[in-house]
């Protein structure tokens, strides 16, 4: 591996990097999901810059072991990941490639997280400031079920036409 | 089994402290929930609450540790103190009650963390507010799903309003220690580290006031009550929540899932 030169081998790295799906939401890859925010080269090795989603997300441990992994397999190693908490991850950094593979796995994609800002001290139970289009059918006629789902950055809704339940990927 | 660890009670050890302790304790008790939610959704829902305030905590810990000085980690600050060093207030403690009695308890301190959190960005300490970026926006969540519950509660049936009038006059008197203040947030308001906690009474109650008008519930008065847990001086519910925590740890020091 020492005749990669530095940059070729950083390179290197992002491609393998988007190949590791994130663990909770595996159409995605955690490059798309925004959590990679850099790649170092080092004398030692490769150094990952990982900023968690949520502050207990218990995928975090999973997706350092795969990134490392990954790396590994393809001959990239030795690497390691570190944390880095600020600035605090937020949804806009889903890329549009991500919010698409999303959207077609049945998750609605989040709006800008600034709307998440805006207090709504009560969630209006049947949607209507927040219509969100069914993911399947595309209907509007739908509402919101719970404010958590199968993961704590997912909602639970359904659509009243197709009667489909349909995750929402909430701003943050 | 093995031995408690001595902690240096630092002022800004023990500022972090009530904040991550409060967490660890909420979420303890909210886990309580999981498998016996009355709908499947509210049952995923405390539970993924429960897993924020466990992340909040950790880091929360883990750094109440690097400043303390002791080589103490998250898993032994949490698994291996004696009652006496753990700083939540008491209101999280609290055995879980009913639905009611739980959202409206997650409602007092989610607006509480809110607002703390809130002020924590702005921490001359990087760590803290590195960890309070994060923390804020999930605390959003909470507060809101908290204060729609407790909206839909009180605006409900003859039952759920009954309910919630009983949690109110069960759980308002241990409101109060949330935003006292002593030499601890004193100190760490002087070195910027974070706010006076009673800095945020105002706040919380306009939040409080707000949300109780939309619900129909009228803010209770003021009770001379004074509970102390933030000082290490908890209820008799403390000790069933610690021996339940730390039974593995003590049992099988250094054990690892």
């Amino acid at each position: 591996m020492l005749a990669v030169a530095s940059s070729s081998r950083v390179a290197a790295a992002w491609r393998v990097l988007a190949t590791v799906p994130d663990p909770e939401v595996p159409a995605i890859s955690v490059c798309e999901l925004g959590i990679v925010r850099d790649v170092l080269d080092h004398d030692d090795g490769l150094e990952i810059v990982l900023t968690p989603t949520y502050s207990g997300c218990p995928a975090t441990e999973v997706i350092e072991h795969d990134i490392l992994q990954a790396l590994e397999s393809a001959g990239l190693g030795p690497a390691r990941a570190t944390l880095r908490r600020a600035p605090a991850w937020t949804t806009d950094w889903i890329s549009t490639e991500g919010r698409a593979k999303l959207l077609a796995y049945g998750i609605v994609p989040p709006g800008p997280a600034s709307d998440a800002l805006v207090p709504i001290r009560f969630f209006p139970r049947a949607a209507k400031t927040i219509a969100l289009a069914c993911p399947r059918c595309g209907s509007h006629h739908t509402e919101r079920l719970a404010a958590f789902g199968s993961t704590a950055c997912k909602a639970t809704w359904r659509c009243l036409d197709c009667r489909e339940p349909f995750e929402h990927f909430k701003p943050l | 089994m093995t031995q408690s660890i001595q902690l240096d009670r630092k002022a800004e050890v023990q500022y972090l402290l009530r904040v991550g302790d409060t967490a660890l304790i909420l979420a303890q008790r909210l886990a309580e929930w999981c498998g016996h939610a009355p709908v499947l959704e509210e049952d995923i829902a405390l539970a993924n609450m429960a897993l924020d305030l466990v992340g909040q905590s950790r880091a929360l810990l883990t750094h109440a540790g690097t400043l303390e000085g002791a080589g103490h980690d998250e898993d032994q600050l949490a698994f291996l103190r004696d009652e006496r060093d753990y700083f939540n207030a008491t209101i999280a403690e609290l055995p879980r009650g009913d639905f009611a009695f739980t959202v409206l308890r997650n409602l007092i301190v989610a607006t509480w963390a809110q607002l703390l959190w809130e002020r924590l960005v702005d921490s001359s300490d990087a760590e803290v507010s590195a960890i309070a970026g994060k923390a804020v926006k999930e605390a959003r969540y909470h507060q809101q799903h908290a204060a729609d519950w407790v909206v839909r509660l009180a605006d409900g049936t003859a039952e759920s309003r009954r309910r919630v009038d009983a949690a109110l006059a069960e759980i308002w008197r241990f409101s109060a220690e949330l935003f006292e203040s002593d030499a601890v947030d004193t100190a760490a308001h002087a070195t910027g580290l974070g706010p006076r906690f009673a800095e945020l009474r105002e706040p919380w109650l306009a939040e409080m006031t707000a949300v109780f008008g939309e619900a129909g519930l009228s803010v209770p008065k003021d009770s001379a009550f004074r509970s102390a847990g933030t000082r290490g001086v908890h209820s008799e519910h403390m000790g069933f929540i610690l021996a339940e925590m730390q039974h593995l740890q003590r049992s099988y020091p250094g054990g690892v899932w």
